[in-house]
């Protein structure tokens, strides 16, 4: 494994979709403009378009979540591809079969496309440099480190409702070290040219090295919002909620939930976004999830024809052997 | 058996002794070094020109992976001479752990029935390791047991240490100890900072280390015991040792040939091959790791050899087993440091030869008349590239492979016995 893009083949062209990290500026417009075109297919008659007909697309679920491998399911059936569903953590990771082994089992069931969940951070790019120069692999998640469909998504729903990313202040606000969410935002934020990120959170649930990432660091909620076109709050995960990270979901709720009150600091025509699912109560208030400002639903129906986007785009790059 | 090794340039780094002479060798000890005797009669003569005459080598963390896997020593050994090691220490975080006398004795007789390097075992300082209750050291130490270590971390119970060192200070044994805190390492398994932050990496704090060694260098005040801290891996660390030194405590410490070149940064895209034990930190503490050896702070350089198996390694970043294989690549990887660093080679070997064995109070790793013909004859030009085929070692994976290093051995000598290169 080089220091070489994985994701990109010897054209520059996206291969595999592993991170928003490294990803070219053209290759992020070019799966939002590309998203732009399949808006529309979810409201016509017939839902789908033949770009993957005759392709076998494996949903390798290794950690469990039936939200997002149902949204990647739809925008794989949508552009007409087979698509197979893997419970992996019921099945061979059990019987103690390893991963790569279990990869090239199903590769010699003719897979195209392997989308992954994965506990462990890095997973996708061990799989990525395993498979076959045909199979391309898109990450659906894995451990700390990258969400890059959620990623684009989200830059997906800042582009419809801000237009141009090169005026905007952008918070994420919450467990930024525990999300692979907030880093794949990041670095598409960074690369897109939005000039001031911040992250804001207790210092126990933010990571070291976010100024080197071009961040700007708050642990104030009120001052990490104040002025800001967008706010992404980030879902804190029940095991975090007390221990020595952090006292109390009330506590959170306290300094660092999304209230109306605090909302009003941002920009008045601020809009706030939430990867999902929520905790109302905890990281953010139902009047704000509730609210005009929230963009949350939008995010998901986005989420879908941006996830064809990648697919398509993947799929119909070719590496040579 | 008389042996002349003749005409190379002979680099003995505790003489400070660096010209072309004539090393002779009876039976199996040094009879001298420089002029051969007039009336040395040898058996058998190595023709060096070209080449260096060294010590062999004393590496002072090698896991043969004995007891555990049968016939797995044999071929480390293989991997230690072709490496011009020729005394291993053997740490005892082993399967079963090193902790009874019954096992110390089986490793040893292994060791000399592989006709390989020397062996030094280390003793689990705790029973099973678990850290506690003590290992019965003293006794394991008349099994020939050099040292006692607790790998990993240092016990959880900062009480069992304490006992440890009073223990060990009755019977003058010395511990030689990891400095991790458990409680702040945790899960974690890259260096804090923005690699591990950025790749989404559970790390590992400097406080991890820190907090240990303060807590090492308390013990001792209290106890007296003597210590060898072994795998440093950061400024702050290397700092607090330098200043226990300059206090006078009985300390010494080594670093791992990998921690001398690589930094976290080299991990790039999750590559398992850079998953090692201590993580690999930022480049600031990797030239802090440079200077520490330059003034001594830092007496040895050891392998941290570990044989791991593809099974073990082809996984998730954070599911590898950490380690390398590295017994082969010790040699050309100090004299890769060396010449980066335009450290001369004197000095250089001395990390891995006669500062080592002044660790174990064995009188290897020096080319003095009356000592152990323990000598490596190697060709410091000589490049080749690591690749499995190259390596001895069960293990194959190390973060060099693929790379072109300069420097192997052509003779490796054990107690005058010709092992490599006869």
């Amino acid at each position: 494994m080089g220091t070489r893009n994985p994701q990109l083949n010897s054209n520059g062209e996206l291969h595999h979709l592993l991170s928003t990290e490294g990803l070219p500026k053209a290759v992020i417009e070019r799966i939002l403009s590309t998203a732009d075109s399949f808006i529309n297919v979810a409201e016509r008659e017939v839902k789908s378009v033949p770009l993957l007909r005759g392709k076998s697309v494996f949903n390798l679920f290794f950690e469990n979540s039936t939200r997002t491998r149902t949204t990647f399911e739809i925008a794989a059936r949508r552009l007409s591809a087979d698509v197979f569903n893997l419970d992996i953590v019921r099945s061979s990771a059990a019987k103690g079969e390893s991963l790569l082994d279990t990869i090239d089992n199903l590769s010699a069931m003719q897979a195209d496309m392997f989308v992954v969940r994965h506990a462990t951070s890095g997973a996708p790019y061990l799989i990525a440099q395993h498979v076959a120069p045909h199979i391309h692999v898109i990450n659906a998640g894995d451990g700390r480190h990258a969400h890059p469909t959620q990623g684009l998504l989200d830059m997906y729903t800042i582009r419809h409702y801000k237009k141009d990313f090169t005026n905007l202040t952008v918070a994420i606000v919450g467990d930024i070290l525990h999300s692979r969410v907030a880093r794949s935002d990041i670095h598409a934020l960074t690369t897109l040219g939005v000039p001031e990120v911040r992250a804001v959170g207790p210092l126990t649930l933010l990571p070291a090295g976010l100024e080197e990432m071009g961040l700007r660091v708050f642990t104030k909620l009120e001052e990490g919002i104040r002025g800001a076109d967008v706010i992404i709050m980030l879902r804190l995960q029940n095991e975090r909620m007390k221990g020595a990270l952090l006292p109390s979901a009330q506590e959170y709720f306290s300094y660092y939930g999304l209230t109306p009150e605090k909302l009003a600091l941002a920009k008045p025509d601020a809009i706030v976004m939430h990867p999902g699912p929520m905790n109302r109560g905890v990281e953010i208030d139902s009047r704000v999830a509730d609210g005009a400002a929230s963009v949350i639903l939008p995010q998901v129906t986005f989420g879908i024809a941006v996830r064809m986007a990648a697919l398509s785009i993947a799929a119909s790059s070719s590496r040579m052997q | 058996m008389r042996i002349l090794i003749t005409k190379g340039r002979v680099i003995d780094p505790a003489s400070g002794l660096d010209r072309v002479a004539d090393v002779c060798i009876t039976d199996n000890r040094l009879a001298a070094v420089g002029e051969r005797p007039a009336d040395f009669r040898p058996d058998r003569t190595i023709d060096a020109a070209g080449l260096i005459v060294a010590p062999g080598l004393v590496d002072l963390c090698a896991r043969m992976m004995e007891p555990g896997t049968e016939g797995a020593l044999k071929v480390e050994m293989q991997a230690a001479l072709a490496g011009g090691v020729t005394g291993v220490v053997c740490p005892p975080d082993t399967d079963p752990p090193l902790d009874e006398p019954g096992l110390v004795r089986m490793l040893r007789q292994s060791s000399r029935a592989s006709a390989g390097a020397r062996t030094y075992p280390l003793g689990a300082l705790t029973a099973g390791l678990k850290g506690e209750t003590l290992a019965e050291i003293e006794t394991l130490s008349q099994t020939g047991c050099v040292a006692f270590m607790q790998t990993r971390s240092l016990p959880h119970d900062n009480s069992v240490l304490l006992q440890a060192m009073r223990y060990a200070k009755t019977f003058e044994l010395p511990l030689w100890l990891r400095p991790v805190e458990d409680t702040l390492a945790g899960a974690g398994v890259a260096a804090a900072g923005a690699v591990a932050g950025r790749l989404g990496l559970p790390s590992i704090p400097v406080a991890a280390e820190t907090v240990a060694l303060q807590t090492i260098f308390e013990l001792q005040r209290a106890t007296g015991a003597r210590v060898h801290i072994c795998r440093l891996s950061s400024q702050k660390g290397i700092e607090l040792v330098r200043l226990a030194k300059r206090e006078g405590l009985p300390v010494t410490a080594d670093v791992t040939i990998h921690h001398v070149h690589l930094i976290d940064v080299d991990i790039g895209y999750f590559d398992p091959r850079f998953r090692l034990d201590p993580p690999l930190r930022s480049a600031r503490d990797r030239d802090a790791i440079i200077a520490g050896l330059a003034d001594g702070t830092i007496d040895a350089i050891c392998s941290d050899h570990a044989p791991i198996g593809d099974d073990d390694k082809q996984l998730p970043f954070g599911e590898a087993a950490p380690g390398a294989t590295a017994l082969e690549t010790l040699l050309p990887l100090t004299l890769k440091w060396a010449s980066e660093n335009k450290v001369p080679l004197v000095q250089a070997l001395a990390k891995v030869t006669s500062r080592p064995a002044e660790v174990l109070g064995e009188d290897t790793g020096r080319l003095t008349v009356g000592a152990k013909a323990d000598v490596v004859v190697f060709d410091p030009e000589q490049s080749w590239r690591v690749t499995a085929d190259a390596l001895k070692s069960a293990g194959k994976t190390t973060p060099f492979s693929g790379y072109e290093l300069q420097g192997r051995a052509r003779y490796t000598l054990v107690g005058g016995d010709i092992r490599l290169g006869g």
